[in-house]
């Protein structure tokens, strides 16, 4: 092997050359002394240049994921904006809760008014025919007289009453403007933190190999999973669109 | 004809008692899951369950397993009233033995109609 040839190799400086050529001298001389420095000065020059290329490499790694950062707000997102958005979500459920209770509320209070309200009717309403058929005495008919002007009077607070409960029931649906403004912010959110996950594989290379089967790490995982309300727009097959196709399965395994 | 009614969401299981209350059952009674509802019908007295599916603690699905393996309950019947929508989850209720599905958002004529068919079931199988 000629010295040409070693020369011409990558990274190999013209210092280690000299080394390596003068280590053969002295080897050949029997200096042990000489022999030995010439072995550490080869091996420092080598390490050298390893810890180099490894101190290029963190810098390269240290830098872009600051700029990552930097860029890609992962610090606000990850402390204070999905926080955030757990609470606001937690929100929404408090908002719904609320507008579902008043509603049903109204509902309780004004059903009964309407259920008296057609009874007291379908009792005048009999009365006012017997009237009309002449099958009512003088004093029936004083007392039909006293009892509609009474029925007059509370139908006119009833109807107050009902239409207030109604009213109540359309106030009850502002938490829908609140809560779709919440929600979407959330899904905003979702969709940055999905940008930054996959710049983050993208910087540091992974390449994820087909997705492993999950392990929910529950002790017993239940036989059927639950899958949770539809929603318009994700994705999800096997699902059945509505009452009737679940009547016609149901129908097709006998019941 | 008393009737627990099993959801973790209170609005539900509201809209559900007073939808029932409108068909004429005014017995009703509450529980969150299926770990809370189990001992309340093991304690007697129920002719009618009503259950969602996606609950914390036992679900519905667990709850009505359990309910068809004692054997006081099996015969109880049940009604699922859930947003779950997945074939394989109605055929899986339907082979653990429920009496009818009904899949949220529903309204007041379903429920009526399925509650009768189940009874003229129940009425009519003895």
């Amino acid at each position: 092997m000629s010295t040409e040839t070693i020369a011409v190799n990558a990274g190999v400086s013209e210092d280690t050359l000299a080394h390596a050529e003068a280590l053969v001298r002295e080897m050949r001389a029997g200096n042990e002394t000489q022999v030995t420095n010439l072995l550490n000065l080869i091996n420092t020059a080598r390490e050298e240049g390893i810890y180099h290329e490894v101190g290029k490499m963190t810098r390269q790694l240290h830098d872009s994921l600051n700029s990552f950062t930097q860029e890609t707000r992962l610090d606000e997102l990850t402390e204070d904006e999905i926080p955030d958005a757990r609470a606001r979500l937690r929100h929404v459920i408090t908002l719904t809760q609320k507008s579902a209770d008043r509603s049903l509320g109204a509902v309780e209070k004004t059903l009964p008014k309407c259920d008296q309200l057609s009874e007291r009717i379908t009792k005048l309403g009999s009365s006012w025919q017997d009237f009309k058929r002449r099958e009512m005495s003088v004093d029936q008919f004083r007392a039909l007289s006293v009892e509609l002007e009474a029925f007059f009077t509370d139908a006119e607070q009833d109807t107050v009453d009902i239409r207030d409960g109604l009213n109540e029931i359309m106030m009850a649906q502002d938490f829908q403007d609140l809560t779709g403004q919440i929600i979407s912010r959330v899904i905003e959110l979702v969709e940055e933190v999905e940008g930054n996950l996959v710049e983050l594989v993208r910087i540091t290379g992974t390449k994820f190999s087909g997705a492993e089967e999950k392990d929910t790490g529950k002790d017993k995982k239940p036989d059927i999973e639950a899958a949770g309300p539809a929603i318009p727009g994700v994705g999800k097959s096997d699902l059945v669109s509505g009452q009737d196709e679940v009547d016609d399965l149901l129908s097709s395994l006998g019941f | 004809m008393k009737i627990l009614i099993v959801d973790d969401f209170s609005t539900m299981r509201r809209i559900i008692k007073n939808l029932l209350r409108d068909l004429g059952f005014s017995n009703t009674q509450e529980a969150d899951d299926g770990l809370t509802a189990l001992p309340i019908l093991k304690a007697g007295g129920f002719d009618f369950l009503v259950t969602d599916w996606n609950m914390p603690g036992m679900q519905g699905i667990d709850l009505l397993k359990a309910v068809r393996a004692d054997a006081e309950l099996a015969g109880l019947p049940v009604l699922m009233v859930t947003a779950e929508q997945k074939r394989e989850q109605i055929i899986e209720a339907a082979q653990a033995g429920v009496n009818g599905y009904i899949v949220k958002p529903f309204t007041a004529q379903t429920l009526k109609e399925k509650i009768d068919k189940i009874f003229e079931r129940v009425d009519g199988g003895g």
